[in-house]
Order: structure tokens, then C-alpha cells, then sequence
């Protein structure tokens, strides 16, 4: 058995099957980072450090030389939920409408800090993010999104003008990604399509990035490094409900600081 | 391995699964000979003898590595937890446990069913964007 204790569950496999199913279900939309950088791994919980490939000089003793290799560790992040017993029991009986809201809710939440970690960072994690640690002035976003062609087209022209070979990949933070979808330019013409032409690569929703960023998504540009993948983990039960989490171990780091232009709100 | 040694009809099975068949039924015989030879040389007291079985013994360890080496390079699950096992210090069933749980894992981030892991097997989105 794993750290995840899920045997000491009071779950049922067919209770499991719906929370795994769920949870799939509420994060594949959400986890923006993974559509746009390399994701490399999972390897596993005990998978402590990413290799940076670099070495520092410390004090030797004496007639040596002496180094010190630098790693990035890896973030552990956990979302706690529960699930009312009544409602597992359920399941058990057939039931489809079960109330998984408190799952639902962590997912987001796990979602989002995965995004913001990449495209914003997190420094009490070692984690620069994109936006923060691109070397390109960043363009304004703003509410009028029948210019929001013209200012991907800026970004995606000032990467090109670095050298950074496309395609490129845009990640909306949730507002603007509204808007997009609720826009028509003249003609009728859906402005999601205009971008993605603009872009010549996807386009996602990212809940945790504030207005957006657009990056190449070339490869070897951006690395996810992923310890444990996400995984729902038991932590106790009482007489009402049964206490459980998401959790996922992982790190990112940025191999080409020049492959993004930030958008700002 | 004779030809009623497949437990499958032989006619029904592709070439690839015959020719895998036929060498893990030779890593057997080879795995076997080197148990033979290992009994032989414990009991055999002239030092001459034991030097010519020491030296046949070698010729199976060889292909034995060989036949494995193939069979490894066809079948990327076992190889990732081959890999994570072989030649490494330490505890031999812990690395065990854990090359399974993470070459599944793997499997599963690459879109193939997850079996034996406990992770959601969500990994690389690339190509999901909407």
C-alpha cells in the first residue's frame, strides 16, 4: 500500500471508481499548464529533486577542491475535502446524483495553484514563473477584446523576433477567456478562432493566471517535472463523512526565459 | 519450446508474440543451464573440469543477458521497471514496489490503462486544449 492509505478507506471500489472519475473530470479541464509546457515523469512519491545540472563551489577542506551539486526540490500540494458517508452509500445503490461538491471544490483549487505556480510562480517554492521571468516587456491586455488579436500578434511577433520558433500556445486567465468566447468580430467571425490563427497552436482556459501569457510551444522551452501525479489520498473518517485529499509532488523550471511574452489585465 | 508449449493457438497468435514466446523460453533454458552448471561445479572435485564448466557457465550467463536484453527492448513496461530494479544498491523489493508503481504510472501519462498505480493518471495534457 501506497502514503495515499486508500485501503483504510470505508470507500467501495465503485466508490472509488466515481471519485477518481470525478476527479479526473473537474481537473483535465482546469490543469492549463500541462496543455502548453512538457510535463515529464510522474516518478513517484519518493522522487525528491529535479537535477539542474550545476554545481556550486563550497569550502573544501584543506588541498581540495569541492563542490556541491544544485537541485530544485519538488513542492508537495494537498487539497482536503470530504464526502458525506450517506452519500458513498449511495453510490453503492446506484445513485448518479451524489453530492461531490467539496471534491469539486479542491480540484479547482489544486488546478489553480498548479497554474499560478507555472505562470506566475511561487517563490517560497523555489518556482520562477513564466510571466514573471520573461525577458520581454509585457503587453497590456485590457477589456476591449476586439484587440486582443492585435496584441497576441505583437507577442507572437516579438518571440518570433527573438528567434523563439513557434507554434505558440495562449493561456487565458478565466475573465478574458470569457470574453473571448463571448465575442463575434464584424461578420460574425468567432474571435477564439481569429487567436487561434494568430497563434497557430492551442488555446486554454487557465484559472490562476491573471490576463494571460503567450508561449512557445516548441518544446523544451518550459519543464513540468512530476513527482507523484495527482492522486486522491485518505486522511480519516468519522461517523458523517469520510476526510480525504488530492495531492500531487512536482517542480518547474524555465529553460528559456525569452520563449513567453506576459499579458497584463 | 515445443510447438504445444504456446498457451494460446499458435496459428491465432502474431509473429511478434511467437518470437517473444520463443525467447523468454530461452532466457528459461538458458536461467536453467546456469543452474545446472552452478550444481555440477559444486560437486565436481577435479579443479580441470570445474574450470571448462566455469567457462560454459560464462557462455550461458551471456546469453542469457542477451535473451533479456531483447526481450527488454520489446516490451517498454518491463524494461522501465527492469531499469528501476537491475544494478541498483539496496533493498531489492522496495525498488521493486517502487519501479512498478512508477513505470504504471508512467504508462498511465502516456494514455495506456493504469494498472497497479493509484494515481488519477492524468499527466500530459499537451493536445487537450480547447
Amino acid at each position: 500500500m501506497s502514503h495515499l492509505l486508500r485501503a483504510y478507506a470505508p470507500i467501495t471500489e465503485a466508490g472509488w471508481d466515481l471519485l477518481d472519475s470525478e476527479a479526473r473530470e473537474r481537473l483535465t479541464p482546469a490543469l492549463a499548464a500541462r496543455k502548453l509546457v512538457d510535463f515529464s515523469g510522474p516518478r513517484g512519491w519518493s522522487y525528491s529533486a529535479t537535477n539542474l545540472g550545476r554545481a556550486e563551489a563550497i569550502d573544501p577542506p584543506e588541498g581540495l577542491a569541492a563542490a556541491q551539486r544544485r537541485v530544485l526540490p519538488l513542492v508537495e500540494v494537498r487539497a482536503a475535502f470530504s464526502v458525506a458517508r450517506s452519500e458513498l452509500a449511495d453510490v453503492d445503490r446506484g445513485a448518479e446524483d451524489v453530492d461531490l461538491g467539496e471534491l469539486d471544490a479542491a480540484a479547482q483549487r489544486i488546478a489553480i495553484a498548479e497554474n499560478a505556480a507555472v505562470f506566475q510562480g511561487w517563490a517560497e517554492a523555489g518556482i520562477a514563473g513564466i510571466a514573471e521571468a520573461t525577458t520581454h516587456d509585457s503587453i497590456a491586455l485590457g477589456e476591449d477584446c476586439e484587440r486582443y488579436p492585435r496584441h497576441v500578434a505583437m507577442a507572437v511577433d516579438t518571440l518570433r523576433g527573438a528567434g523563439v520558433d513557434g507554434p505558440y500556445g495562449l493561456a487565458l486567465g478565466p475573465e478574458a477567456h470569457t470574453r473571448v468566447l463571448e465575442t463575434s468580430q464584424h461578420g460574425g467571425y468567432p474571435l477564439l478562432e481569429h487567436l487561434r490563427e494568430v497563434l497557430g497552436g492551442p488555446l486554454v482556459w487557465a484559472p490562476g493566471v491573471q490576463g494571460a501569457v503567450v508561449v512557445s510551444v516548441g518544446g523544451g522551452h518550459f519543464l513540468f517535472e512530476s513527482g507523484q501525479d495527482l492522486s486522491i489520498g485518505y486522511q480519516s473518517q468519522d461517523a458523517d463523512a469520510v476526510q480525504l485529499y488530492l495531492e500531487e509532488s512536482f517542480s518547474f523550471r524555465i529553460a528559456t526565459p525569452e520563449a513567453a511574452v506576459a499579458l497584463t489585465p | 519450446m515445443g510447438f504445444d508449449s504456446y498457451h494460446e493457438p499458435a496459428a491465432e497468435l502474431p509473429d511478434e508474440t511467437r518470437t517473444f514466446a520463443r525467447l523468454c523460453a530461452s532466457l528459461t533454458e538458458e536461467a536453467e543451464a546456469i543452474g545446472w552448471y552452478e550444481q555440477r561445479m559444486a560437486v565436481e572435485p577435479d579443479r580441470e573440469a570445474r574450470a571448462i564448466m566455469r567457462d560454459a557457465q560464462g557462455e550461458e550467463f551471456k546469453h542469457f543477458s542477451m535473451d533479456l536484453e531483447f526481450l527488454l527492448r520489446r516490451n517498454p513496461l518491463w524494461r522501465e521497471i527492469a531499469e528501476g530494479i537491475l544494478f541498483q544498491e539496496g533493498d531489492i523489493v522496495e525498488h521493486g514496489e517502487e519501479a512498478e508503481e512508477e513505470a504504471t504510472e508512467e504508462e498511465a501519462s502516456r494514455g495506456a490503462p493504469l494498472s497497479g498505480g493509484e494515481s488519477l493518471g492524468i499527466g500530459d495534457l499537451r493536445g487537450h486544449a480547447s
